[in-house]
């Protein structure tokens, strides 16, 4: 079952490489959100359940349908096109990440740990690597924001990985997703909206020598 | 103790947030000084005793947490002088000194952590405050700093904990249930050396964004130019020494593994490629306070060549890293004042800065004979030995290529020191040109000459304190 669960995660990845429009990418984001609860459910079932309650109620809550509604009102509240704009073709962006997909496969390959759940490895790399490919090939702020959404997913598969003997780290994963999502989006909705007319990178390339 | 002090450092930054009135905000700066350097003086007679299972002050730690306090009393200071100046609104001022006071203690709490993951959690509290205090002025640049500074920091603390996630991979295999630094570094030798690796890779490529080194420089230096000069001097210095102090309690892990030699090789082209950027920048840099934030670049990577190349070069590197925090506070101060002056910041509209500001000026000049390794500042002594220990450990080229490009950059430094001092500025109307008392300079003169005295007769006590901190690593 988490075989499956991590496999269709990682067909939303190679999906987000030819999705269009930013509604798209929230829905993607937002059903990664289910995947992860689904394998955090099956994987971390004994743990103790205090822990367990809160990394569901992040998945669940937090990562379904706090941060998509929040990226929507962003949206909404800038007047943000809808188009991703990605400065390369789709087709060339599904090749990429397939490529990136496959890279990560060969590399877990030649690594000899009985200890290790190859699949979380090779999905939690995919979800990392595809999120920076995202955040250097879109021009819209609100993408990059969207990029790391989809590199903190990656993380978290990645601390599943490691969670049943160190419940601990995985906790901390959740603080830095609360952390650092919070303060990005909030700085977003909060100043570059007002300030910029456009999020668009290319408004945040003064700052140079 | 360290809890008494988190806990009333946060109050007082509570109530500077909300506190309305002046004298009251003068009031709880000094409160809070006093407190950081009762807890200072306590860590330092209270030597290696854990406290709250997290926090143990070792030398390292108590190394810097002494810089801190010295560094923060100026900066308080210069932040007042930096308020007054624009008439802040209390507000605006609330939040500038709350976010000052979160990022102090949470620096000197992540310079006594004894835990790899806390030690991350309180760096990403200061990628947190620091932003607020980047975002002072409220305009579209310091926007676009602010954004860009919390959007590397994210990434590459996420880098941060990805690494961690693999090194704990790598303890469970050799035995190991916790992540203490102290557990991981006597478990180091047993473990899964390509875990190792990996982890490696992440967490030095995580911790860059707060060292200032390549590939993650470029976040600092749009905060140093963008935040107001005191906070910059705190960026430049002490927020620079987190990320200096996060690479080096994981050096020691791999030290005591199998891949010290590859890790050396990657940390040793970390900083010449740190030193290159730097010279390639200072070249042609337009801007006075991003000239001295690349500045920083340059000293971090002279840094890391120093701690790469071993023997005397160790020891080296952490001298030069305390010296470099006192030094640079005071460029950045002095900064200040500047563009109080000429209300600009580019080298081509600075000038003649003798006839505006005679005791400025001469801070500039001695802080560029300081900062450029110029005898009889105390970083000569700190470079020279780091030179020595590229000689020792067989580096010839290396040594060759950074003195030509520090030579560049000394030619660089000096020639837009010079410019400002004594070329007069372009369409500069000097009619209503604000005095500036001499008394704001004291600050800088004192750490500037502490450079000069602990460079060149380092007290018996900071030997003692430095050896003890490489005492983990293998000889």
């Amino acid at each position: 079952m988490t075989n499956i669960l991590l496999i269709i995660f990682t067909i939303s990845l190679i999906y987000l490489g030819v999705a269009n429009r930013l509604k798209s990418y929230i829905a993607v984001i937002s059903f990664q959100g289910i995947i992860l609860f689904g394998v955090a459910f099956i994987e971390l079932i004994e743990i103790n359940w205090l822990n367990l309650v809160l990394i569901l109620l992040e998945t669940i809550v937090f990562k379904t349908i706090v941060i998509p509604y929040f990226l929507n009102y962003i949206i909404k509240k800038n007047k943000i096109t809808r188009e991703a704009e990605p400065f390369l073709p789709d087709f060339l962006s599904v090749v990429i990440i397939t490529v990136i997909i496959l890279g990560s496969f060969l590399l877990s390959n030649t690594i000899n740990d009985p200890k290790l759940k190859k699949i979380f490895f090779v999905v939690a790399l995919s979800a990392l690597f595809t999120g920076l490919y995202i955040i250097v090939s879109r021009r819209k702020i609100i993408t990059h924001v969207m990029g790391f959404l989809v590199i903190e997913n990656g993380v978290f598969v990645l601390s599943m990985a490691v969670g049943n003997e160190m419940p601990m780290l995985v906790n901390i994963g959740i603080l830095l997703d609360i952390f650092a999502s919070v303060f990005l989006l909030g700085i977003f909705v909060n100043k570059i909206g007002d300030v910029l007319k456009e999020g668009d990178v290319e408004h945040l390339s003064k700052l140079k020598d | 103790m360290i809890g008494y002090y988190l806990t009333s450092a946060f109050i007082i930054s509570i109530l500077l947030f909300f506190n309305k009135n002046l004298k009251v905000n003068y009031l709880l700066t000094i409160l809070f000084m006093i407190l950081q350097w009762g807890f200072t003086i306590y860590e330092y007679n209270h030597k290696n005793i854990t406290d709250l299972v997290y926090f143990t002050p070792d030398s390292l730690a108590i190394i810097f947490l002494v810089i801190l306090s010295i560094v923060c009393i100026p900066a308080f200071y210069h932040s007042h002088i930096f308020c007054n100046s624009t008439k802040e609104i209390p507000y605006n001022r609330g939040i500038y000194f709350a976010a000052m006071v979160i990022l102090l203690t949470s620096l000197s709490a992540a310079y006594l952590s004894n835990h790899i993951a806390i030690t991350w959690i309180f760096v990403e509290l200061t990628t947190l405050s620091s932003s607020a205090l980047i975002y002072h002025r409220r305009n579209s640049l310091s926007l676009e700093g602010t954004w860009k500074y919390i959007f590397v920091c994210s990434i590459s603390i996420t880098l941060v904990f990805i690494g961690i996630l693999f090194l704990s991979l790598a303890v469970q295999q050799s035995g190991g249930t916790d992540l203490f630094y102290k557990g991981l570094f006597s478990k180091a030798a047993g473990m899964n050396v390509f875990w190792v690796k990996l982890a490696f890779l992440f967490i030095f490529t995580g911790y860059t964004s707060k060292a200032g080194l390549v590939p993650m420089y470029t976040a600092g230096i749009d905060a140093k130019d963008k935040a107001p000069s005191p906070a910059a001097a705190l960026f430049g210095s002490v927020l620079m020494n987190i990320g200096f102090i996060g690479i080096f309690r994981f050096y020691e892990i791999i030290s005591a593994t199998s891949i010290l030699a590859w890790a050396n090789n990657i940390m040793l082209i970390t900083g010449v490629l740190s030193v290159f950027v730097a010279t390639v920048y200072m070249l042609h840099v337009k801007n006075l306070k991003r000239m001295f934030a690349y500045s920083s670049v340059e000293h971090m990577g002279l840094i890391m060549i120093g701690l790469a190349s071993g023997g005397i070069g160790r020891y080296a590197a952490i001298l030069h890293l305390i010296l470099h925090s006192l030094a640079k506070p005071a460029l950045f101060f002095q900064m200040g004042q500047v563009s109080r002056i000429y209300n600009s910041k580019m080298i081509y509209e600075l000038g003649d800065y003798f006839k505006y500001n005679l005791t400025g000026a001469l801070v500039l000049l001695y802080a560029f004979f300081i900062v450029t390794a110029m005898p009889p500042s105390g970083m000569f002594v700190s470079e020279f030995l780091i030179f020595r220990s590229l000689f020792e450990s067989g580096n010839f080229y290396v040594l060759v290529i950074i003195l030509i490009l520090l030579t560049m950059i000394i030619w660089a430094f000096g020639k837009n020191i010079f410019k400002m001092l004594f070329i007069k500025p372009v369409g500069f109307n000097d009619l209503n040109v604000e005095k500036i008392s001499p008394v704001e300079s004291i600050s800088q003169f004192v750490l500037l000459t502490m450079v000069i005295y602990i460079g060149l007769n380092p007290p018996h006590e900071l030997v003692l304190l430095i050896n003890s901190a490489i005492s983990n690593l293998p000889h």
